[in-house]
């Protein structure tokens, strides 16, 4: 193992990440606001949509996201819709992260006792003002666990958008091997910067639900 | 007049008819108290009057908002039902506070939402609430760090917040541990005291010999008789009454 190997590919592969981050980063707010809506639709059995929310995250579920990824980027410009690779990623990630955040979304909101709907309700709320003030501000809480492995999840799954040539992390690693035949090495490294990273964000994560649990302190 | 009219009002779970015909007509600052064995209808009465249970037949009036059962959704209904229920308290048994508001917040929500009441404005009514029933110097804790008669009471402040003209009351202290359940009827009095207009439904029959104006008995779905607390639990005339009694005592 030769340290200047390191220390020469280290810069590329931090600009990497700064795509890595910006993948998962942008998924992740666009797969917050579809799997919030959809969890909505399909509590509220809102006509039409929920058969579409529905069959959408079983969709998602049901197949690999490596599959997802080429129908989107290789599949969609046969009817017109040509993405680049960046977008396609970012569109597949989010649609992906979207359908099990749905789940959880809706899980969570379901989870919080009927009585506190019933409360709201007894006082002339709406059903809106219900949801905004009295229950999504505790359903969070119970999501906020399975957002935050979502999200890992997520950073995970920016790799696999490599094979549609956006030079992300591990697309970059490969691209340095290929010049330094290093792979141990360099892979290591990816696999370094990707641990720092989740371990990170699992921190930020974990401090933000022990704050927002503190109301259940006795 | 009368401060609530219902006529005629049915409910019907499935097949079950749970509510068969109730005409009720309360007067302002009377305190009646409903009583009667267990799946006779009681907590659907009440939850009807508040539309958290969809009547299927029948008319339910409080103060001047009157709406008739049918369950049509549109929107004026909705909203004669939302300012039905914004002039009706309703205590439940579980108290359903806000567990992620503390007390004074918990209190507070209601002036702020559906009043559009200032926050600073919010606080003092908020405070001074809390204080009446006891909890002056509870206002930050939350409901968690409460005792169930605290937290029940804190429940009955945060109905009280939206200055109802009526109160609901579906069993208050069967959750509570018997030493807690004193505080709790206490502050229900001191409101009969104040003319609160309330329906209670309750087994703590020293209570409703203290309070009630009028005792309602209650058996699937109709109400058997009624009278004054002396007449239902001195003099009951039906056999039904009767033997209910003789359980509860
Ligand atoms: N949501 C519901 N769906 C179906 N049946 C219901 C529902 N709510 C109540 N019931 C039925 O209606 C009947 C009356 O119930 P209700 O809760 O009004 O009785 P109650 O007099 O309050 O009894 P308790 O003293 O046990 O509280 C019961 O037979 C109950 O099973
Ligand atoms: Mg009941």
């Amino acid at each position: 193992m030769d340290v200047t190997i390191i220390i020469d590919s280290l810069p590329s592969l931090l600009k990497a990440t700064l795509m890595t981050i910006l993948l998962a980063a942008i998924s992740i707010v666009i797969a917050l606001i579809i799997g919030f809506f959809t969890a909505i639709v399909r509590i509220l059995k809102v006509k039409i949509l929920n058969g579409i929310a529905t069959t959408y995250v079983s969709i998602i579920r049901g197949t690999p996201l490596l599959v997802q990824i080429f129908v989107i980027y290789y599949g969609l410009p046969q009817i017109g819709i040509s993405l680049d690779p960046i977008s396609s990623g970012v569109v597949a990630l989010s649609l992906n992260a979207g359908a099990y955040l749905s789940e959880s979304f809706r899980a969570s909101i379901l989870a919080v006792d009927n009585g506190q709907m019933e409360a709201s309700l007894s006082m002339g709320m709406t059903y809106s003002q219900a949801l905004r003030r009295i229950i999504l501000p505790q359903s969070l809480r119970i999501a906020i666990p399975t957002l935050s492995n979502t999200f890992i999840v997520l950073i995970k799954d920016t790799s696999l958008v490599s094979v549609i040539t956006v030079t992300e992390l591990l697309q970059m690693s490969s691209l340095i091997i290929a010049k330094t035949f290093e792979p141990l090495t360099i892979y290591l490294l990816a696999a370094a910067i990707y641990w720092v990273l989740i371990t990170f964000f699992t921190t930020i994560l974990d401090k933000l639900e022990v704050r927002s649990s503190k109301y259940l302190v006795r | 007049m009368s401060i609530i009219q219902v006529k005629n009002l049915k409910k019907t779970f499935g097949t079950n008819e749970v509510l068969q015909g109730i005409d009720l007509t309360i007067a302002k600052s009377e305190v009646v108290v409903i009583m009667g064995p267990s799946g006779s209808g009681k907590s659907t009465l009440l939850r009807c009057l508040n539309f958290l249970e969809e009547p299927t037949e029948g008319t339910i009036r409080i103060g001047e908002f009157q709406v008739d059962a049918g369950g049509n959704k549109n929107r004026k209904r909705k909203k004669e039902i939302r300012e039905l229920r914004k002039i009706t308290g309703f205590v439940f048994q579980s108290f359903n506070l806000f567990p992620h508001k503390t007390a004074i917040e918990n209190v507070m929500e209601g002036p702020i939402i559906i009043h559009g009441t200032k926050v600073e404005e919010a606080r003092i009514l908020a405070k001074a609430l809390l204080t009446k029933v006891g909890l002056g110097d509870r206002c930050d804790y939350y409901p968690a760090q409460l005792s169930g008669g605290q937290q029940q009471r804190v429940a009955i402040a945060r109905s009280l917040a939206l200055n109802p003209m009526v109160m609901l009351y579906d069993e208050p202290t069967s959750a509570l541990d018997p030493e807690l359940v004193k505080e709790v009827l206490q502050v229900i009095k001191d409101l009969a005291r104040e003319g609160m207009t309330m329906i209670i439904v309750t087994h703590e029959m020293n209570f409703a010999k203290d309070v009630a104006d009028r005792v309602i008995f209650m058996d699937k779905g109709v109400i058997v008789e009624q009278g004054t607390s002396e007449e239902i639990f001195l003099n009951p005339k039906e056999d039904r009454t009767r033997q209910f009694l003789s359980i509860v005592e």
